[in-house]
């Protein structure tokens, strides 16, 4: 156990160092140098200041640089803001946290009801329902649910009925926050629905299940003490993949609801092509989730104990 | 029936396995009085050697028989069908559209659907964007670009990712052990941030998308191919051909790889509407195909600014890039239980 967590950490390590490479290399490789400005520089005060920022150094060296100053926890400075991209991070970040947490959350419940029903009810139009539910939810991508849901639900609805059912931006009430997560969790709970039926389906056929029917158990304890919680398994291993598609997903989501969060600062930032803050971003991107790969293949130990993590290969 | 039986009965609806073996134990409680047979009604007609060895059905082979179970399964047929229109009227319409794609109508901007212009008479089927441009023709050459990045970039995916884990896959070992832990750190990493950091370096066009999403998509399929090499080089007609002295090259090529084509197939349709969202993802941001070009995802994207007036240009390629990639996951779906049919459910 101790043995696989090490390893585990090792490779957390290590994906962390290539994405910082990865971003190094990015800000390296584009067009221009930091101290373009209006007036050329005399070749002696750029030598001065290519010396002062270290920029004369070997690229080797300015990358361990680089990487020492991530772990030092500074990202530089932001060059559309102007102000340190830490700042903006750390002001950014809880209303990302907030919006993702409600998706995930969501998705994750309402996808695993959904595929209980389906398995439960095969065969059914409960199950014809719910898994046309799920196709079109993996297929419609969420900046489309999102624009819409904007559309009808919160603007047209207003000119309608004249009633604010759902404000179209913002996130302060907890009105405002339903769309946003809708839209943001429903392919995720798509995702999840259809894994949780097969997996649902597998476990029905069971011998186990047979058992506790035979011995006489109401079909609701039959279900949920022991369909659902061996069922539920292959769900918690997507955890770490739905995690990643709903802290992409909130890139175009916060964009489009006005959301001040990182994605949007992501989004902008590209458009205005401030480097710093494209790396700052990505690197806190990839370190959230890296960690929370981690604790998903960690948690899955914990939960199931049937998996010896020591033996688990791909 | 008592009660209990009935609850019995629904309890049972949960699992259709069990059905059959509750009415076979329903029939049993009747009894069935044996009924005697004079043997003289039967006659021995002796064994026909030739004709119980006779095939009476023609042969099928394998691919035969999958296409057989596609044909039946009606919604991956109508998939077929709709990713066939599709495909037909993005290489016709731009050709035999009386507009091109960046002629601009300043008289009739913003037409809505159905337009026909009182003054000259042009008709515009899906209404005009803002620039006075006719929809129906954008759309059509947006899906040509949105569909084109896509195949090419799920093209240069297969290409990588069998050569990748053809080698992981047959090599093995410590060979196989790096190559794989290579393709974790990159999987460690959302997808779509790497993508969108190489779209930054590159310069802006068709071919940096398809570059920088086969940069990172082509794990998966690799992953896919080893694993299959994996199990299926153990074999023992693998074996029997390395015993007949059969080059690597030749049993990768003639005996691992095509016993590989079915995953592979399920694998590109199931990948083509994830390059497609992809495309459209990174056009909607703002890092898409470039301007004098226009795939479904720019169009969106425009639209999407004029939203609340005019709706109809965001959901008319919102719609497109919705129907082709629920086609493309329908069609894949069924094509898995035609290819495979133990996993299906």
């Amino acid at each position: 156990m101790i043995k696989y967590i090490g390893k585990r950490l090792f490779y957390a390590a290590l994906t962390l160092l290539a994405l910082t490479a990865l971003t190094f290399f990015m800000m390296r490789w584009l067009p221009g140098d930091p101290f373009i400005g209006e007036k050329a520089i005399p070749e002696t005060t750029m030598k001065a200041l290519n010396k002062k920022y270290g920029l004369d150094k070997p690229m080797l060296e300015q990358l361990f640089m680089y990487i020492g100053n991530v772990l030092k926890g500074d990202l530089g400075h932001s060059i559309h803001y102007n102000r340190p991209v830490n700042d903006i991070i750390a002001q950014a970040f809880p209303y990302s946290f907030d919006l993702g947490i409600r998706a995930l959350i969501f998705a994750t419940i309402m996808g695993v009801f959904l595929g209980i029903v389906a398995a439960v009810k095969r065969g059914t139009h409960w199950d014809t329902l719910t898994m046309l539910l799920a196709i079109i939810g993996v297929s419609v991508p969420s900046f489309i649910v999102g624009s819409l849901l904007q559309y009808f639900l919160g603007l047209r609805v207003y000119q309608i009925f004249d009633v604010r059912l759902f404000p179209i931006t913002g996130w302060n009430t907890f009105a405002s926050k339903i769309l946003p997560s809708f839209a943001l969790s429903f392919g995720s709970l798509a995702t999840i629905s259809r894994l949780m039926r097969t997996s649902m389906l597998d476990v029905l056929g069971q011998d186990y299940i047979k058992t506790a029917k035979s011995k006489g158990l109401s079909q609701k304890k039959i279900i949920w003490k022991h369909a659902v919680r061996n069922a539920i398994m292959p769900v918690i291993t997507v955890l770490g993949p739905i995690a990643a598609a709903v802290l992409t997903g909130a890139f175009v989501i916060e964009n489009i609801f006005s959301i001040p969060g990182m994605g949007r600062f992501f989004v902008l930032s590209i458009q205005a092509q401030d480097y710093t803050m494209i790396s700052g971003t990505t690197l806190c991107y990839g370190a959230f989730l890296v960690i929370a790969n981690l604790i998903v293949d960690l948690a899955y130990g914990f939960i199931d104990p049937r998996v010896k993590l020591t033996n688990v290969k791909e | 029936m008592s009660k209990k039986n009935v609850k019995e009965n629904k309890l049972n609806k949960i699992n259709d396995l069990n059905n059959e073996n509750i009415t076979d134990m329903n029939n049993n409680s009747q009894e069935i009085t044996p009924e005697k047979i004079d043997v003289s009604r039967f006659e021995w007609i002796g064994s026909n050697t030739t004709e119980s060895e006779t095939i009476s059905r023609p042969s099928t082979s394998y691919w035969k028989d999958a296409m057989h179970r596609l044909r039946r399964n009606k919604a991956a047929m109508i998939c077929l069908i709709i990713i066939g229109i599709i495909g037909i009227l993005s290489i016709i319409i731009p050709i035999i559209s009386p507009y091109t794609v960046s002629e601009q109508h300043v008289t009739h901007t913003y037409a809505k659907i159905g337009y026909t212009d009182p003054g000259d008479g042009h008709v515009h089927l899906f209404g005009t964007d803002s620039l006075g441009r006719d929809v129906f023709t954008r759309i059509w050459y947006g899906a040509r670009i949105s569909l084109f990045i896509s195949f090419t970039a799920v093209f240069v995916n297969v290409i990588i990712g069998i050569i990748y884990g053809g080698i992981a896959g047959y090599i093995g070992g410590a060979v196989d052990n790096v190559m794989m832990r290579i393709i974790e750190i990159i999987n460690g990493i959302p997808y779509l941030i790497i993508v969108i950091l190489l779209m930054m370096i590159m310069p802006k066009g068709i071919m940096t998308i398809v570059v920088a999403y086969a940069a990172v998509a082509w794990t998966g399929m690799a992953r896919l191919v080893r694993g299959q090499i994996m199990s299926l080089k153990q074999q023992d007609y693998v074996v029997a051909a390395k015993v007949m002295g059969a080059k690597p090259s030749r049993i990768i090529g003639k005996h691992l790889l095509p016993n590989t084509f079915s995953v592979v197939i399920v694998h590109i349709t199931l990948s083509i509407p994830s390059a497609i969202f992809t495309e459209a993802f990174l056009s909607y941001i703002g890092l898409g195909v470039p301007v004098p070009y226009a795939s479904w995802g720019t169009l969106a994207n425009e639209g999407r600014q004029l939203f609340q007036m005019y709706p109809h240009l965001l959901i008319i390629p919102a719609i497109c890039i919705s129907l082709t990639m629920l086609s493309f996951n329908l069609l894949g779906d069924g094509l898995r239980d035609a290819l495979d049919p133990k996993l299906r459910r």
